[in-house]
């Protein structure tokens, strides 16, 4: 369990609530949801979700906090805005299922290999290289996620593809070498390390 | 000097040999038509999509997009931000409605901000391609420049999620939005009202890191767009585009199907229909051929 999982646990004892409240995007919010289900129902992944968007707002008061902090439920968000421009009561649940998803990665409790939990990982740290998206390492680093063997697999199952895009110049091997970014990357990367000390410190504030 | 002029953020996947050239190209064409000119944003940077939350957090995205906001402000002082991407336009909008909600994240992030020598106002307003269009430059003078009006031609007008929700288009239904109909009726191409997957979901990101699950949702935009007599599928949205275009062999594996439907931007019919060649529409850049737009655009 990491350190910041052990403080939290102890910092909020029962009061998963107050926990959301204070360290998730948006988790001002929660206690709002009157359980009416419609983002649920909107919801284009919604058959995949363990626990949907309406059941996760009740575990957060119910104080499910292991089963909704390790859930792979908030991975199934697509960030289409559909629960979002649906909720009678116009809670940003988009944004709060991002939070979630987010808090549980600051924690350490995401489920081990969830795909879309490594492939946000994998897009962030390639686009703070450069400041821009290196889209064919990025394509490159997903095959490859699971080592060598099964990156070959999967390259080689996607060929095809990536043939007809570089055909179309929509891909580009230049890109291996160098490719697009930006001129200041030392500010931006500055600027965000900043950002980051920023928002840690607002965390540890509530103390 | 041109007609309407916007400060211009391109965003990662319209540069040179990315998986949207066709986008950026397509766009310059018609803006040229349209006597609009773009001035990109100096060293503008990634936004981090709608894929970055869970690295980024709350005040390095926002920050992401507040150093695009501020260095608008300094080099194209007065203009309105236009992007071309949906989820640059939703990260950059988004960001801007954040800061100016939350008087604390504004204070962060401008400390943030300092450290790469920018200050940020604020005070820029942020819009889609697909507002310039049916907003400032409107349907009637769109197609009053049509020159090969796109005539014969069945088009299902997906306008996907993102381009659409939260923000959308101002007056349009989140439900059934028709701005993209009109465009497609503008330029002479019949549209396809009963479209029911016009604002469905592709995956978006999810289609990397969930293909199945994705997939799934993509053969229903396909199926519905060849269930309503369509010959092409129009968008206004980068990763719809892809999404559509390029998993379509996949999918005719994984259930079976015989799909090769052509998926085109918006900015790809209003070239062609301008009189401008295939090569300025950017139609070498599908993988799957758009041939009705290929004729036309030879005659």
């Amino acid at each position: 369990m990491s350190d910041l999982n052990t403080r939290m646990i102890e910092k909020y004892r029962n009061d998963f609530l107050k926990e959301v409240e204070a360290n998730v995007e948006e988790g001002e919010w929660v206690k709002m949801c009157m359980q009416c289900g419609v983002c649920s129902g909107s919801c284009p992944l919604g058959k995949h979700w363990a626990h949907p968007p309406q059941e996760i707002f009740m575990m957060i008061r119910a104080g499910k906090r292991e089963e909704v902090l390790t859930s792979d439920s908030m991975w199934m968000c697509t960030s289409c805005y559909n629960c979002i421009v649906r909720c009678p009561r116009e809670l940003p649940i988009t944004h709060i299922m991002h939070g979630l998803a987010t808090y549980s990665k600051k924690l350490g409790l995401v489920p081990k290999g969830q795909p879309t939990a490594t492939f946000a990982e994998i897009f962030w740290n390639n686009m703070m290289k450069k400041g821009r998206v290196n889209e064919l390492k990025l394509g490159l680093s997903l095959y490859f996620k699971d080592g060598f063997g099964q990156g070959i697999k999967n390259a080689m199952a996607n060929q095809k593809l990536g043939m007809s895009m570089m055909k179309a110049k929509r891909m580009s091997p230049a890109e291996f070498f160098g490719g697009h970014g930006i001129k200041d990357v030392g500010g931006l990367q500055k600027m965000i390390k900043k950002a980051q000390e920023l928002e840690e410190a607002r965390m540890k504030k509530f103390d | 000097m041109a007609k309407y002029t916007y400060s211009y953020y391109p965003g990662c996947s319209s540069q040179k040999g990315a998986s949207s050239s066709n986008l950026m190209k397509s766009v310059q064409t018609m803006c040229e038509e349209l006597d609009v000119e773009l001035k990109e944003i100096p060293d503008w940077n990634c936004c981090s999509a709608s894929i970055g939350y869970a690295s980024g957090s709350e005040l390095p995205r926002i920050t992401l997009s507040a150093r695009n906001i501020a260095l608008s402000e300094e080099h194209n002082p007065g203009e309105t931000i236009v992007a071309t991407c949906a989820a640059c336009w939703l990260a950059t909008r988004e960001a801007a409605e954040r800061l100016s909600h939350d008087p604390q994240l504004k204070a962060e992030a401008d400390q943030a901000l300092a450290e790469a020598g920018l200050k940020l106002k604020n005070e820029t307003p942020i819009k889609h391609m697909a507002e310039v269009l049916v907003e400032d430059i409107g349907f009637e003078n769109i197609q009053a420049g049509v020159k090969k009006p796109l005539e014969g031609i069945k088009i299902a007008g997906y306008v996907g999620c993102q381009t659409n929700r939260p923000f959308g288009i101002h007056g349009e239904s989140f439900e059934n939005p028709v701005y993209l109909d009109k465009m497609i009726e503008a330029v002479g191409a019949e549209s396809v009202p009963t479209y029911e997957k016009k604002v469905q979901c592709c995956g978006g990101a999810l289609a990397f890191s969930e293909p199945e699950k994705s997939q799934e949702m993509i053969k229903g935009i396909i199926e519905a767009a060849y269930d309503n007599g369509a010959d092409m599928i129009a968008t206004p949205c980068p990763l719809c585009q892809a999404n559509v275009e390029i998993y379509q062999d996949q999918i005719n594996e994984r259930y079976n199907t015989k799909f090769n439907m052509p998926v085109v931007y918006y900015s790809q019919l209003i070239s062609v229909a301008y009189g401008r060649s295939a090569e300025d529409a950017a139609l070498d850049g599908q993988i799957i051929p758009a041939k009705q737009l290929e004729e036309i655009a030879k005659k």
